[in-house]
């Protein structure tokens, strides 16, 4: 089943969503499609969770438009190759891209100028929120023991789940920071991805990870790792029982990676508008429903208008955080 | 569990369908430049939807399994290591097949692989509970002195000369401090280009040491060379010669794949650290060492049977943990979780029809191999048959492409370029260009490790030998620190005998 998404959003969102619900007149000029075969960017390496969802979003494009739908993974620069390659393509609609919530931290941290107003988004298609793991053995056994040892003893914890100022970092980093602590009072340990870092609290090297709630699924269920909670504000079905960071948390902090289809600067609304009415077609469908279910995610859909503000809202939020720990340029 | 019982797993006629057909294109794609294994896996991945969970187990496997060993196959035939895992001993395997022995040195290789990957299921099925033991308990601190362990190899898989081999060491090192650094996250030596963050990557790096060089040594080498047509053995003969090579070497392949199978196993190693730990093992305790690096087969068997083996022991962390030792594991774990596997360690009692099919599938992979890899070598080694003046440009474009295709950026035919000058440059210089690979492939784990382990322990270097596995591991290190340190002061103090002098030693190897 797909869940409205109005929650995610701020009350300003969530008047533009009503809007373009109300705004069906744009149906009649949604009829472009692509005549020869589309490139579809991926900025992320090849078996990662956005490579995963954009090929099988493109394939069921494919099959809906009967031209190929190519998927390159242009890797490389924290992100900054790919998300500059969707950015700079001709705006023909025939270059598409997996643009993923990196476009709100890297020009925070100074590694590029380009921002979602660079791009044009068409849709969100996964959401992905950051969780609190800790080892099985660890003496913690809710994220209060954490923050409340972390508050006593400032730098005596260590957690690990991506590079500094990448998108889990900030998650942990935010959320002390929103509580009021010191964002350093838990040491960010660096590492190459969410697997490493895993492989790095099994092995008792840090006390904490944080990444995202689907990289470490497999770890919870097989009973290695322990879920604290997980940084969202409506549960989600994989994993009923571990608690939210809204309902645990004074400050109610939330935060999520997202993935979206996305296009390049200056893309014409008939084929923006085409594009984002063929994926909501799809993730309406039930193979959609089903390849992401198996991913033990939530089905989630945001069309054009709301993704940009939903852009605009996490550009601001995640500014905030970058800036609280030092990080930015 | 014995090995018939798991094969009748795998005996039906869909799954030998799917793993022929997965060999098969598990060896087209590890053969071809640039194209790697991960890559082979990750274009499967769709295909994987329509497969029932234990077909699709056995799709991954049998591709995985041939596109490492086929990496060899470009690897003797151009010079261009198919896979990162071939490269510790192109060197040998091209100079054998250019003195005439390409498809009995394939066939060595196959054997060994095939050997190799069949120790190394063994090994994973019988001793899960050993391996697991190692993987779970692999930090930084262990991962920084198994990655120093393995550059320590350059001095022996390097040339006669120490000094030069540290020259080269050191030249892979630099080139692997290029890219954002993981302590503070800022980008070193890419001149504002941001494609050059993620660092100088390995594939188009490979191609441009090895082939490039080669193609201008050939170039410069004048008309006499560029006539030249090489000759291949009949296919029978071949065979009857990779047969005794092999036969020779059994104890190698017994030693390579145990040691390949272990090191493919911990995390963040894998089929080729796996392959120059094993090369430089094997010249080690060769009777022939001085013969290494310049077409000596039994480097080429023993890497051949350790990055197979590793192969089959990277899916110790992946099914243990569902933690993936490498990108491979990590694409087939999730293609295996959307397949209803939970991966952990009861993973034997709780999902074994899953493990036995996937270890049936390797099993049946390696024999498959046999087959279908045979094929391949005899069709690849048609290549040198081509005039060189006919098949040096093609390899030059082959080469070009096959690093564009790895990121889809020009940039890569840059690295290409400027690396194979580099290369060229050091082979004139005589300095050995496999050392510098190794700096290339290792440069990044060392620094990565040391400056995690250092934030873990807030500067305390003593912290290295907290942990039991990382003590034993940073003894063996230092221990063949200080002996190969002895042994250059005492050659320093008292020079027992001359130097080689690196101008004979240049062209012996083409007999």
């Amino acid at each position: 089943m797909r869940k409205p998404f109005t929650r995610y959003l701020g009350q300003g969102a969530a008047a533009a969503l009503l809007a373009a619900t109300s705004t069906a007149a744009f149906a009649d000029t949604c009829d472009w499609t692509p005549d020869r075969a589309v490139t579809f960017v991926v900025p992320w390496g090849a078996g990662g969770g956005t490579d995963a969802n954009a090929r099988m979003l493109a394939q069921m494009l494919e099959q809906k438009w009967e031209v190929p739908f190519n998927v390159v993974n242009r890797t490389g620069g924290n992100g900054v190759t790919g998300h500059s390659a969707i950015s700079n393509a001709e705006p023909d609609g025939l270059t598409v891209g997996a643009v993923t919530v990196e476009i709100n931290t890297m020009h925070w941290v100074g590694l590029t100028d380009m921002t979602y107003e660079n791009i044009t988004p068409i849709s969100l298609i996964d959401i992905v929120p950051s969780s609190v793991l800790v080892a099985a053995d660890s003496p913690f056994e809710s994220l209060g023991d954490v923050l409340d040892h972390a508050r006593e003893n400032p730098g005596d914890l260590t957690a690990s789940g991506t590079a500094l100022g990448g998108i889990w970092h900030l998650a942990l980093a935010g959320m002390l920071n929103a509580e009021g602590m010191d964002p350093e009072s838990i040491m960010w340990i660096p590492s190459q991805g969410a697997a490493p870092a895993m492989q790095e609290l099994i092995a008792g090297g840090v006390d904490m990870v944080t990444p995202a709630l689907s990289e470490g699924r497999a770890l919870v269920d097989s009973g290695e790792l322990r879920a604290l909670a997980y940084m969202h504000d409506s549960p989600m079905e994989a994993l009923p029982d571990v608690p939210l960071t809204a309902d645990v948390l004074d400050s109610g902090w939330t935060l999520a990676a997202y993935i979206t289809i996305s296009g390049p600067e200056g893309l014409p609304d008939e084929i923006a508008c085409a594009y984002e009415q063929a994926v909501r077609e799809i993730t309406e469908s039930d193979e959609w429903a089903e390849f992401k279910d198996s991913r033990g995610a939530d089905n989630v859909f945001l069309g054009r208008e709301e993704l940009r503000d939903y852009m605009m809202a996490q550009d601001e939020a995640l500014g905030e955080t970058i800036q609280a720990i030092g990080l930015a340029e | 569990m014995d090995l018939f019982a798991l094969l009748a797993v795998v005996l039906t006629p869909k799954i030998l369908g799917t793993v022929f057909l997965c060999t098969l294109y598990g060896a087209f794609v590890g053969a071809m430049p640039g194209l790697t294994a991960t890559m082979a896996v990750a274009l499967l991945v769709p295909f994987t939807w329509f497969m029932d969970p234990v077909q699709a187990a056995a799709a991954i496997v049998a591709t995985t399994t041939t596109a490492i060993f086929a990496g060899d196959i470009s690897g003797a035939v151009l010079k261009i290591p198919g896979t990162p895992a071939s490269a510790a001993y192109v060197e040998d395997s091209y100079r054998l097949s250019q003195s005439g022995h390409p498809r009995s040195t394939l066939y060595s290789a196959l054997f060994a692989s095939v050997v190799g990957g069949v120790i190394g299921v063994t090994i994973l099925m019988f001793a899960t509970p050993t391996l697991t033991y190692l993987s779970r308990n692999f930090s930084s601190d262990e991962a920084f002195w198994l990655a120093a362990l393995g550059l320590s190899c350059a001095v022996l898989v390097g040339g006669p000369s120490v000094p030069r081999n540290f020259a080269s060491l050191f030249i892979g090192l630099a080139i692997a401090t290029v890219g954002i650094d993981v302590a503070v996250g800022h980008p070193r030596f890419t001149f504002g280009n941001v494609e050059l963050y993620d660092g100088v990557s390995f594939i188009p790096a490979m191609i441009g040491m090895f082939a490039l060089s080669e193609l201008l040594r050939n170039a410069v080498g004048g008309r006499q060379s560029s006539r030249l047509r090489l000759s291949v053995e009949p296919l029978r003969q071949a065979l009857v010669t990779a047969a005794r090579q092999f036969g020779a070497l059994w104890k190698n392949v017994l030693r390579s794949a145990t040691g390949g199978t272990f090191i493919g196993a911990l995390p963040g190693a894998g089929a080729d650290v796996a392959a120059w730990i094993a090369y430089a093992v094997s010249r080690r305790f060769s009777r022939k060492p001085e013969a290494y690096g310049r077409g000596h087969i039994e480097g080429v068997v023993d890497g051949g049977a350790a990055n197979n083996a590793a192969v089959a022991g990277a899916w110790t962390p992946a099914l243990v943990f569902g933690i993936p030792g490498d990108s491979v594991t990590a694409i087939a774990i999730g293609v295996l979780m959307m397949k209803g596997l939970t991966p952990g360690p009861d993973v034997l009692n709780t999902d074994s029809a899953m493990v036995y099919a996937i270890f049936g599938s390797f099993l049946l992979a390696n024999l498959m191999m046999l087959v279908t890899g045979g094929l391949v070598v005899a069709m690849a080694t048609q290549v040198l048959r081509v005039p060189r003046a006919v098949l040096m440009p093609i390899i030059l474009i082959l080469a070009m492409l096959g690093g564009y295709a790895i990121s889809g950026s020009t940039l890569a035919i840059w690295i290409i370029l400027v690396l194979g000058l580099l290369a060229s440059a050091m082979l004139w210089a005589d300095i050995p260009l496999a050392p510098a690979i190794l700096g290339i492939v290792l440069g990044r784990i060392v620094e990565d490790n040391f400056m995690v382990s250092m934030l873990k322990a807030r500067g305390d270097l003593t912290e290295f030998f907290a942990r039991d596995i990382a003590a034993v591991l940073g003894a063996i290190t230092l221990t063949i620190w200080a002996i190969l340190l002895y042994r250059a002061l005492r050659s320093f103090i008292a020079p027992a005998k001359p130097q080689d002098n690196p101008d004979t030693t240049r062209d012996t190897s083409d007999r």
